[in-house]
């Protein structure tokens, strides 16, 4: 077990390093440079800017120095943001949008996967068709629209909670959010749960539960969804990477001060180091959460084994 | 007995009511357009960063509530005789948060700072006028040697390259504020950390967390703390203009400087006096490639001008947020009388089309012969609407056109390398009230702003001969001989004239309209 944990991060080095020098490249493919503005640069301060930021040297140098400082986890000053370094910047935001992806993610399992063991145990009658239509509904609405109309009838109209702003993360601020954040994670995970939760009860197992005369709660939470929670899991895992490095609709919208919105600052403002950044860490929380969803994988699942 | 209780209960909450105001706190919560890329006015170009800055810092000269120029650090100033050395006098209780006094030599190191080349000011251009600036920004001359000078701590000096009537106007630009020249040596870049910060402004910065906010505090060392009325001070960053609408419906935002233009008929009925658009000093403008052959033929350009309806396009793209633009600096602007309009301002649709075609006849071309052109613009709503509608207008001439999407960086990149294209859209609010701040922009040599590449030795001429002119009015009667070169000529097509849209709620005082959107926070008041 520990091997295979080991030997999953080892392998996430050459993923990284390929992701890394494919990102770098691709950005300075795009036109226009972080100091291009509409009014023009004299030619000399344009000179010494790049000079502060390494511009001026060929491309293959810049490429080499920034692998060796982000070897050092140093991810470089910010070219647009010029008052903050990149890890300045995610030290005050990654926190933020680790906070709101873990609550969201927590009300989706929660949620969604109740919604859907209800609805498969009332299988074809009107509960199950109600969560279902709902559960429709949640994955089919996108968050740009449900969150205005959140905000515009409980904050603008109803006064209930505010419609923006982080206020260092208070309870009342966090709430619109986080429902806005994880309405199609529960609709997701409605929708699994049930699916996997008809055909579990279903199965040779779980018969043979019921044949013992074990209690109805028995036989259905420790026996059938303990096998179907599967497919959920394996859902949630790149879901949870996502929700975790923040949302940029729902950053921008709530005007919550997350990692998700630089990811298009940056492209946007050509702002090189922190579109890297971005990229190098949501490229480690897709890693990380595959490698925990293999080994959720082995603690649900007796057949699987990583020994 | 029951109801003298409720009298003295409610004396007792009332009391308790006026004592909270007389002590609360007063904080504005201010919606401003995006974050500063910095806080260091040196490296910063942007309205919305000069809105931050110039509530932190005070320059030799400010702003009023009413865009009026006023007396900052300096309390007077004298101009030599031949308008090129300015003397000016600093106020004696000019000090910094930190409570050093403010004295000449803070602005002789600052404006020394600011035209280094190893500092990377954006902006230093702006202060060329300057006695030697130019060359110091170039690496040509070494910093000490700018036309600057403390003749004493309370005297300052001021020498420019040539009389510059404008000078005055160009010192309220965020470029011109002072930094406190200790703190910066002692902390370098890190001097605009709230922990390092001194500033000598209303206000001292307390917080900044991007995407979040700027926190100001009241400076209690500002020379007019007195009048000053609020404590605490937010900027928010309020890129989406839809939720930035509903924090101020729901009173999280006292005031905001933009306004989602597609719900301005919404906002007019709903928000009634607290929705404000008023005349703004800037112009919404298509360049027009002279390289290109078609486009230079000067019937043609004068065709496409004439058919495009501007009052439509102001009115019914932008909901009259925007009015319709006949010449290029904007009416109202200093130093100048009524800017130079078209012939055509004042001709019917109708009839301006049927000269269109007329003209586009002559040169050649019609439905059996049509011009094709593309229009480039930079990624909005707005500016896809307006070209879809000017293409639209120019269909009945018998042009194509075709429509090129790109997003802002990639936009002004393609017209700072001068590629090919035929239209491109773009837009000037000037830095400050002055035609030549219009009109300098399609000087053949300026490689910068002369997206048309325009080169007429008539209209250099009348722009060298204007700024050598020291008399404002025959100076203004010789721009306007420029800026009628300019229509005849149309290295750009003027459309609109930029309109300010602001939200002020109810509660906030002294937050007055004007031509140059500028709205310093220490001559405004809020009452809860």
């Amino acid at each position: 077990m520990h091997r295979y944990v080991l030997g999953r991060l080892l392998s996430a080095i050459p993923t990284l390093f390929l992701i890394v020098t494919i990102s770098f490249f691709l950005i300075r493919i795009a036109p226009g440079g972080p100091f291009d503005l509409e009014r023009p640069l004299e030619a000399k301060v344009m000179e010494n800017l790049n000079k502060i930021y390494h511009l001026d040297e060929p491309l293959w140098n810049q490429y080499l120095l920034y692998l060796k400082s982000i070897a050092q986890l140093d991810f470089g000053p910010s070219f647009y943001f010029r008052d903050f370094s990149i890890n300045e910047l995610f030290a005050q935001s990654l926190p933020i949008s680790i906070q709101l992806g873990l609550s969201a993610l927590c009300l989706a399992l929660v949620v969604g996967g109740t919604l859907g063991v209800i609805a498969a145990l009332r299988q074809n009658q009107a509960t199950d068709y109600t969560v279902m239509a709902a559960a429709t509904l949640g994955v089919t609405i996108p968050n740009f629209v449900v969150a205005p109309i959140l905000t515009l009838i409980l904050g603008v109209w109803l006064g209930w909670l505010p419609v923006g702003g982080w206020n260092g993360g208070a309870f009342v601020n966090v709430i619109l959010p986080v429902v806005t954040l994880a309405l199609p994670q529960v609709a997701v995970g409605a929708r699994l749960t049930r699916g996997s939760m008809i055909e579990a009860l279903r199965s040779n197992h779980v018969r043979t539960a019921r044949a013992y005369g074990l209690s109805a709660y028995m036989v259905i939470v420790v026996h059938a969804l303990r096998g179907a929670i599967l497919p959920v899991v394996s859902y949630l895992g790149p879901a949870a990477a996502a929700l975790l490095t923040g949302s940029v609709v729902i950053e921008t919208i709530f005007g919550i001060p997350g990692i998700g919105r630089y990811f298009v600052q940056g492209a946007l403002n050509r702002d090189y180091t922190l579109v890297m950044g971005t990229v190098v860490v949501v490229a480690c929380f897709v890693i990380l959460f595959n490698l925990i969803v293999d080994l959720l994988y082995a603690l649900l699942d007796p057949r699987v084994r990583y020994d | 007995m029951f109801k003298s209780m409720r009298v003295t209960a409610l004396a007792a909450a009332l009391m308790a009511a006026t004592s909270l105001t007389a002590f609360a706190e007063v904080v504005y919560h201010r919606g401003n357009t995006a974050d500063p890329e910095t806080l260091d006015q040196h490296k910063t170009s942007t309205t919305y960063e000069a809105h931050i800055l110039r509530d932190l810092y005070e320059g030799l000269v400010a702003y009023d509530a009413a865009g009026k120029v006023i007396p900052g650090v300096a309390t007077d100033w004298t101009i030599s005789d031949d308008g090129t050395v300015y003397t000016f006098t600093l106020r004696d209780d000019a000090k910094w948060s930190n409570g050093d006094p403010v004295v000449a030599g803070d602005f002789v190191f600052s404006l020394q700072r600011i035209m280094t080349p190893e500092t990377g000011a954006k902006y230093a251009n702006i202060l060329y006028p300057i006695k030697n600036a130019e060359k110091v920004n170039k690496g040509e001359l070494a910093p000490e040697e700018i036309g600057v000078k403390a003749l004493d701590d309370k005297t300052l000096e001021i020498s420019l390259e040539a009389p510059t009537p404008y000078f005055i106007e160009q010192l309220t630009h965020q470029t011109g504020l002072p930094v406190h020249p200790a703190t910066v040596e002692a902390h370098g870049t890190d001097f605009v950390k709230p922990e390092n910060i001194v500033t000598n402004g209303a206000f001292v910065l307390a917080e900044f967390i991007p995407n979040a906010h700027v926190k100001a505090v009241k400076n209690p060392n500002f020379h007019d703390a007195d009048n000053v009325q609020i404590d605490t001070l937010f900027f928010y960053p309020t890129e989406e203009r839809g939720a930035a609408f509903r924090r101020f419906q729901a009173g999280e935002l006292h005031t905001n400087n933009d306004a989602p233009t597609e719900q301005v008929a919404f906002m007019k009925e709903n928000l009634g006096d607290q929705f404000r658009v008023a005349p703004y000093l800037g112009t919404y403008y298509y360049a027009l490639n002279h390289e290109d052959e078609t486009l230079s033929n000067p019937d043609v350009r004068q065709a496409l001008s004439m058919a495009v309806d501007r009052e439509f396009l102001a009115d019914e793209i932008w909901g009259s947020t925007m009015v319709a633009g006949y010449s290029f600096v904007p009416p109202g602007i200093g130093n100048y009388g009524e800017p130079a309009f078209a012939d055509y301002m004042d001709m019917s649709q109708i009839d301006r089309e049927e000269k269109a075609m007329e003209l586009l006849e002559k040169a050649g071309f019609g439905p059996d012969n049509p011009v094709k052109l593309t229009i480039n613009y930079n990624t909005s709503e707005n500016h896809k609407n307006t070209a879809v509608a000017i293409a639209d207008m120019w269909k009945p001439l018998g042009v194509e056109v075709s429509m090129v999407n790109t997003d802002t960086k990639t936009h002004y990149a393609m017209l700072r390398d001068r590629q090919d294209f035929d239209i491109a859209r773009a837009g000037w609010i000037g830095d400050y009230s002055d035609p030549q701040n219009f009109l300098f922009m399609v000087e053949s040599d300026n490689t910068g702003f002369n997206y048309s590449r325009y080169e007429n030795p008539e209209y250099d001429a009348l722009m060298d001969k204007a700024a050598a002119t020291i008399d404002l009015e025959k100076r203004a009667d010789i721009l306007k001989q420029a800026e009628e070169m300019f229509m005849r000529d149309l290295p750009f097509i003027p459309l609109m004239y930029y309109g300010s849209m602001n939200m002020v709620s109810d509660k906030v005082a002294g937050f007055e309209d004007n031509l140059l959107n500028v709205h310093p926070t220490r001559f405004m008041s809020i009452s809860e």
